[in-house]
């Protein structure tokens, strides 16, 4: 018996040497050499080259002129990045059904020239809180929106859309998507040169 | 539901199918065979291991001492890593952190431990880079590495022949060439492809940025690939972030989450070749893995239409009516999704990318069921297929039964003394789940974390226990788990689930090991052809199913009608 718990704990540090210590370097020195950027963040720079977000992870968007993101249960504000969370509520939920509600209500004062319904993507929370895409179909119900803050044609916003449409997988695997940070920054070279963006959210 | 979601499911199905056989070889040769010649080159590595664990000359054990081996490792094991996570300030390389308060310590510490890597805890709030590296990523790998030993030595003792020595193999030897051979490289390999996708690694701190939109945004980083590798590939589940395999860091594109798939059913699959290697007649292995399949199959093919149906809390006036997409990602869809969850569920890995507490209450029933037909679809490393061959015993038993012969398995009579133990393996985990969970229906400790309210509720209840017995580590998370009554009952349904589990299955190893086999006669039932299939399938479903069936009924199925019928809580 004191013999096996002595292996036990001569066992258990050297594992914790090799598996704690040694395995995790040789991963970040390895990862550091073949894929430094995606090891990083995959951090994405506006024209001038500023750190303006990391391409996986959501950001919040409010500004009438940008493509705004599913609701998201992160932290107080939503796309907490240091507080990743689902609302967890249950489908038989009444607090979800009153989000969900008002989130309807919502939206539908901020379109009002989209005559479509809500697509349901956009009353539901993600998964993380922190959900970087949007389908191609709720992508586009805001896009009427978009037009008339910018300014410019439906058509011409549905070309950024969908210029930045990534297919799924190897032809295969998940669903065509839409990385709203890229498309916001598309929208902002397309229309008004650096920076309008910003003006158009204060 | 699309075509291409089916193709989808269908191709995880082919992939993982193709590598059983020659994975499943691998490890046979790495544990009962000589080493691969492609892998001697780790062999000064095993050796140090070995070296500096004082196992010199390290001889076969008996079932008893593999069992001893087993839980003093699991006893050190919990004390060392809740140590780690109490001394969480003074850890490289970021110290300064909070110490894990201590019943959360030992709650993580029993979680990680048994492979179950249940989280009380937010990682990227709670846990220091250090202490995920050292105390969480540490555990990810010996606990596999343990649950490969638990089934190695079961398979010896039901396929060895009777001599005088009576040995099972030595735990420290397999535990030590399950970490050398198979886990570290794969993990490895896979953290390298994950940080292809855009997993993280890097010891940075958390990163602050200037939004497009004016305002800021603070992104938590860490060693996270590394992590996130072994937690798919050891079936542990425990992410390095609070949402899991659903954060953008952990799981990045529809790629990453369908190798993330493969990866966890990687080794409880291929193992199940392994064991038909060790009877000498690989279709003993075969009919193991079908059935698994099948039951997966099926799981998923559940789960995925009623999440089609659509969220009833999203049926609203206005609403273009849609799949049921609270608490899931876009990139993955909806098939993936629905992938995920089941084998997460089935296997006892317990990642998940989408939030379980948010799927249908149907969808969120077969992940319940699948986790209370005991872990035995695929499972656990080891452990998995453990639990599937007692079932195996329990099916002879039956079948004997039917023909008033006496049962035999592998040739080996099966008798009083291994059925009265394979009842105590069968019978442990629901009595602790439904007995636990029952207490922490009746009573403010239970009932005031609750996220939901109703039926759900309950349900929430019921999943934590289900998960920590059976040693998963999913939740329906609105459980705010981390009270002193929620760590105490779940680290306890975790220690039962995983060691007072190991007792009787050595037991049964050592009393089969004795039995010299005897050639089968016109009373056998051949355990390697369809009419076994079909009485095992028969057998899991009855006990796992039937077990839990009231309970489910208070639960989930009572939802669902409510909620059909308008009413919210």
């Amino acid at each position: 018996m004191r013999r096996t718990l002595v292996i036990a704990v001569r066992l258990s540090l050297l594992t914790l040497v090799v598996t704690g210590v040694v395995y995790p370097l040789l991963v970040t020195a390895a990862a550091q050499l073949l894929f430094p950027r995606q090891a990083h963040g995959s951090l994405v720079t506006d024209d001038d080259g500023t750190v303006v977000g990391a391409a996986p992870i959501g950001q919040r968007f409010t500004a009438p002129g940008y493509l705004h993101g599913r609701p998201s249960a992160a932290g107080a504000q939503g796309y907490d990045a240091m507080a990743s969370s689902g609302s967890n509520l249950g489908p038989s939920s009444l607090a979800l059904r009153e989000r969900m509600t008002a989130e309807h209500t919502r939206l539908r004062a901020l379109n009002p020239q989209q005559p479509l319904a809500v697509p349901v993507e956009l009353v539901s929370a993600s998964a993380s809180g922190l959900d970087p895409h949007l389908s191609p179909e709720a992508a586009r119900w805001q896009a009427p929106r978009i037009a008339a803050a910018r300014g410019v044609t439906l058509a011409r916003v549905l070309a950024v859309i969908d210029a930045n449409v990534e297919s799924p997988d190897l032809g295969l695997l998940g669903e065509p998507r839409v990385n709203v940070l890229r498309t916001n920054l598309a929208l902002d070279r397309t229309f008004d040169g650096h920076g309008v963006g910003s003006v158009l959210a204060r | 539901m699309t075509t291409r979601g089916w193709i989808e499911i269908a191709a995880f199905v082919l992939v993982m199918v193709v590598l059983v056989r020659p994975l499943g070889r691998y490890l046979w040769h790495v544990f009962e065979r000589e080493r691969p010649p492609a892998v001697r080159a780790l062999g000064w590595l095993e050796r140090a291991l070995l070296r500096g664990g004082g196992l010199v000359d390290a001889r076969g054990q008996s079932a008893r001492e593999y069992g001893g081996a087993v839980l003093a490792f699991g006893f050190v094991g919990v004390i060392v890593t809740h140590a780690l996570l109490r001394l969480q300030s003074l850890l490289p390389p970021d110290p300064g952190h909070a110490a894990v308060p201590p019943l959360l310590a030992f709650d993580t510490a029993v979680s990680f431990t048994t492979n179950t890597n249940w989280q009380a805890y937010a990682g990227e709030s709670t846990m220091s880079y250090g202490a995920q590296m050292l105390a969480l990523t540490w555990q990810n790998f010996v606990s596999a590495a343990t649950g490969f030993g638990v089934m190695l030595a079961f398979a010896r003792g039901l396929t060895r022949r009777a001599d005088d020595d009576a040995t099972v193999g030595n735990f420290w030897v397999d535990l030590v060439r399950a970490l050398v051979y198979v886990l570290l490289p794969l993990s490895l390999a896979f953290a390298l492809v994950l940080v292809s996708q855009g997993v993280i690694q890097c010891f940075a701190p958390p990163l602050q940025l200037a939004t497009l939109e004016p305002g800021t945004q603070t992104i938590a980083l860490g060693p996270v690939a590394s992590q996130e590798a072994i937690k798919l590939i050891g079936v542990n589940g425990g992410g390095f972030f609070n949402a899991n395999s659903a954060h953008p860091f952990e799981n990045p594109t529809p790629l990453s989450d369908f190798l993330q798939c493969v990866a966890i059913l990687l080794l409880p699959a291929a193992l199940t070749h392994t064991y038909g290697c060790m009877t000498g007649n690989p279709r003993q292995g075969w009919v193991l893995l079908v059935a698994m399949t099948l039951l997966l199959l099926a799981g998923v093919a559940a789960v995925y239409a009623a999440e089609a149906a659509g969220n009833p809390a999203a049926a609203l006036p206005g609403v273009a009516a849609g799949p049921n997409l609270e608490g899931k990602e876009v990139r993955f869809g909806l098939a993936g999704s629905a992938l995920f969850a089941t084998i997460t569920t089935d296997a006892s890995c317990g990642a998940v990318n989408g939030m379980h507490d948010s799927f249908t209450p149907l969808g969120g029933l077969v992940l319940l069921l699948d986790i209370m037909l005991g872990e035995v679809v695929f499972g656990g490393v080891g452990v998995g297929l453990v639990g599937m061959l007692v079932l195996a015993l329990l099916t002879v038993f039956v079948a004997g039964l039917m023909v008033g012969r006496t049962p035999e398995y592998l040739g080996k009579k099966i008798e009083p003394r291994e059925m009265k133990l394979a009842m105590l393996y069968l019978l442990t985990v629901p009595l602790v789940l439904l007995v636990l969970a029952a207490i922490a229906a009746v009573g403010p400790w239970g009932t005031a974390p609750l996220g939901n309210a109703g039926p759900h509720g309950l349900s929430e209840i019921l999943y934590a226990y289900a998960s920590a017995s059976g040693n998963n580590g999913s939740a329906f998370a609105g459980l705010a788990a981390d009270t002193p009554f929620y760590d105490l009952t779940l680290a306890l349904a975790m220690l039962v689930g995983r060691f007072a589990l190991v007792v009787p299955v050595l037991a049964i190893a050592a009393s089969m090991r004795r039995k010299t086999p005897v050639p089968p006669g016109p009373g056998t039932l051949p355990t390697d052809g369809g009419s076994f299939l079909a009485v095992l399938l028969a057998v899991v479903l009855v006990v796992g199913a039937l077990t839990f069936f009231p309970v489910l009924c208070l639960g989930p199925i009572v939802e669902h009608f409510t909620v059909a019928a308008g009413r919210f809580f």
